[in-house]
């Protein structure tokens, strides 16, 4: 098996790519990028609130929607093969993918079986995961994205930096220059004189796109739910863009990741609340599609694609399960508000995560997935503050912090992990030996029966020291003074004015 | 009725300015203070940085430190939350892993007997006037600790509403984080200081003289700033406001 492949690979590879804190410092020194960053995730993030605050059951549909995820993570296989066995007598075919490389030869083979050279898309977060469309274009395949956010990102062979919202990073005269660049590179160029209101630049994208649809026998596509009693496909979406892939061209090739499995059809009542509310703020997303299999009005007389193929997707998922503690990331939905509440993915951007899954759960599932091996994915547990807001808004209830600092104790401290079914134990990350070693100290002297008096002795020397006090201070110490002054330092500890005062009431 | 009080190393260390206003707040309420000498550190830095082995001396440390005690109260939203929240945890995996001790059962006995200082006044002591006077405009950052681990809800915001002479302004984005988060200060620099800015700028366009907050590691970082770029504002814990009277007013 190779190895697991969770980047964009026209983009450097993982282990090039730098850690999460020189990355996100570049985001921060760039005024237009926070501008943007904040005003897209400031008002989704009000938006979402009012929608959620409307549902007086809120807290039970969130805890429903984690107790469904969790039972059916616990009996994975069994409603795995249950799907296999629906999707199968509904006329689909179901493929089993290991990892991202055996999930694109699959795709690929589907592909150029039907003798196309080019596919629609509908977006779809694992196809991005694996890298799907670099291994199409490597086979001669051209995949067009016909999400519009997704879109603006591919003609600008740009990364997605977002969930839900892949161009939150770019603003209206930026879209507006990649498509009177880009488009025409593509299909049907942007007209003449194209300005940047938003409705000028949809209808460029409808014009553009509509040519694709009508012309394209393939398609590929994600799933939000696979339905295990059934075989029901559902996608959810706000554009139409995606009902037009999913019913329009003769072949359907679904890629999904195998923990988006719901035992049946009654509990998407759940998730059809929760869903559009967490994500767009919207009370019931504009389109649902459902599809299962070929379905009786499908094949020569109906309408509707006429073949169908589901590639169920691992890459990493089943060794993620196997961890009590990480396992609840696979609860996610994808809905997309942890990373609209993050500060901290408001400041450093989707791309500083290294990966298609950015914010707070990128923050867990990446270094899951792919392991803790390169720089940023031992960097991402650190990637928070802990703030607990991911958590708070999460309408699966994923403990974030909970697994993150679960994570930081892999990364610092190495420990057991599964990897590929197999047990093993992994070393501590590189570049933590003096973290750690100052772990050690300051838990030596914080516990030694002495410790009051070790911080008393060291407390009045800093305070005799005070007006030495430095502005600068040299090493990690540096991480803290560029931008802060450090604190004053009081002229006596607690305990001592604490023993002063007991000396004086006992005199 | 006899209180523990559990400083925290941050505060001991570097603040003790808060500490000696949660013993004079408690004595003008008529509570008996005593001050444990063994304690030390909750464990919080080491456990949140990924050294959770490194953390269970002292978690045991501070267990045994305040054993007996009916009530243990702490100046500090983030120490108690670490406590309530992660020292059972702590305890069960020294176990299962075959150290520890009985260390659950330490944690499983200290974790309902600790007090943040508001949760104290108001749901132990049913206080919210406490008889403090500080004539000043205040504006409060929850923490996130305090906001969502503990779910502190209204108590600051009522206790700083009955301090007479005292105005106190809403800070927007309030519920948003300040940037601290221990380590995370030093390891994501950059992102934490822009988030300590923009946390600044909040308060300061609120026209508050005072920045008040429950926990001092938040209000190390903040202040940091604010000294840096000479903003026109003050942070103080909010203990300081509630110790302040008319006979003896803050400095
Ligand atoms: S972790 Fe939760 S909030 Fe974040 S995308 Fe997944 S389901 Fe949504």
């Amino acid at each position: 098996m190779t190895a697991i492949h969770l980047g964009m690979p026209a983009f450097p590879a993982f282990p090039a790519f730098p850690a999460f804190p020189a990355a996100a410092g570049k985001a921060v020194a760039d005024p237009v990028l926070r501008a943007n960053l904040r005003r897209a995730t400031h008002t989704i993030r009000d938006k979402r609130a009012r929608a959620v605050a409307e549902l007086a059951d809120w807290a039970e549909l969130r805890a429903a929607g984690k107790a469904v995820k969790d039972h059916t993570l616990r009996h994975l296989d069994r409603y795995l093969l249950e799907l296999e066995a629906s999707v199968t007598a509904a006329g689909g075919t179901v493929h089993w993918a290991a990892d991202a490389e055996e999930a694109n030869r699959i795709v690929t083979e589907l592909v150029l079986a039907t003798g196309e050279r080019e596919v629609v898309k509908v977006k779809s977060m694992a196809t991005q995961e694996i890298g799907l469309n670099e291994a199409l274009e490597a086979a001669g395949i051209a995949a067009y994205e016909t999400d519009l956010a997704e879109l603006i990102v591919q003609l600008g062979h740009d990364r997605p930096s977002h969930i839900l919202v892949p161009a939150i990073h770019l603003g209206r005269a930026e879209i507006r220059e990649v498509f009177a660049e880009e488009m025409g590179g593509w299909g049907r160029p942007a007209p003449e004189g194209l300005g940047d209101d938003p409705r000028e630049l949809a209808e460029a994208a409808r014009l553009h796109l509509r040519e694709k649809f009508l012309r394209a026998k393939v398609a590929v596509s994600g799933a939000n739910f696979m339905v295990a009693e059934t075989g029901t496909m559902v996608v959810f979406e706000s554009e139409g863009n995606g009902r037009m892939c999913l019913t329009l061209p003769e072949t359907l090739i679904s890629v999904v990741g195998i923990e988006k499995v719901i035992p049946t059809f009654r509990d998407l009542e759940i998730f059809l609340q929760t869903l559009p509310r967490s994500s767009t703020a919207e009370r019931m997303n504009p389109y649902t599609t459902m599809w299962t299999g070929l379905g009786p009005s499908k094949g020569a007389e109906g309408d509707g694609p006429t073949a169908f193929h589901l590639v169920l997707l691992d890459n990493g998922r089943t060794d993620t399960l196997a961890d009590e503690v990480g396992r609840q990331a696979l609860r996610c939905i994808r809905c997309s508000a942890c990373l609209n509440v993050c500060p901290v993915y408001e400041r450093a951007g989707g791309h500083a995560y290294g990966s298609v899954y950015p914010g707070p759960i990128g923050a867990i599932l990446s270094p899951q997935l792919r392991g803790t091996g390169s720089e940023i994915d031992a960097s991402l547990p650190y990637a928070s503050t802990l703030c607990g807001a991911c958590y708070e808004v999460c309408p699966v209830a994923i403990d974030i912090p909970e697994v993150l600092v679960h994570l930081r104790e892999r990364v610092a401290q190495g420990g057991p992990v599964t990897r590929e079914g197999i047990r093993v134990r992994i070393r501590p990350a590189h570049g933590h030996a003096a973290e750690r070693a100052a772990m050690r100290a300051a838990r030596l002297l914080l516990n030694h029966d002495d410790w009051p008096v070790a911080l008393r002795a060291g407390e009045r020397l800093l305070a005799r020291a005070r007006r030495l006090r430095p502005r600068r201070l040299p090493g990690p110490g540096r991480a803290w003074t560029d931008s802060r002054e450090l604190p004053e330092l009081p002229a006596q500890p607690f305990r001592d004015w604490w023993a002063a005062r007991d000396r004086e009431g006992r005199a | 009725m006899r209180v523990a009080l559990f400083v925290t190393c941050v505060n001991d260390a570097l603040h003790p300015r808060t500490g000696i206003a949660v013993v004079r707040l408690l004595e003008r309420l008529g509570v008996g203070v005593d001050f444990p000498a063994a304690q030390s550190c909750c464990g919080q830095p080491q456990y949140n940085t990924g050294y959770r082995r490194e953390a269970e001396p002292l978690v045991r440390r501070t267990a045994e430190a305040f054993a007996g005690y009916e009530y243990v109260v702490t100046p500090s939203g983030s120490c108690a939350a670490m406590i309530r929240g992660h020292y059972l945890r702590i305890g069960h995996a020294a176990e299962a892993e075959g150290r520890g001790g009985a260390l659950a059962g330490l944690a499983e006995d200290l974790v309902p007997r600790v007090y943040e200082l508001t949760e104290f006044l108001v749901d132990v002591l049913g206080v919210t006037d406490v008889g403090a006077y500080f004539p000043h405009t205040v504006t409060y950052h929850p923490s996130c600790h305090g906001l969502r681990a503990l779910g502190l809800g209204e108590r600051p915001a009522r206790l700083l509403a009955a301090v007479r002479g005292l105005e106190l302004r809403e800070l927007p984005g309030a519920e948003e984080c300040c940037g601290f988060g221990g380590t995370f200060a030093v390891k994501n620099p950059d992102v934490s200081a822009a988030m300590g800015a923009d946390k600044i700028a909040a308060a300061a366009a609120t026209g508050a003289e005072v920045l008040c907050g429950a926990d001092n590691s938040c209000l190390l970082h903040l202040d940091g700033i604010l000294r840096r770029e000479g903003a026109p504002l003050r942070a103080l814990h909010l203990a300081e406001i509630l110790a302040s009277t008319e006979a003896e007013p803050l400095r």
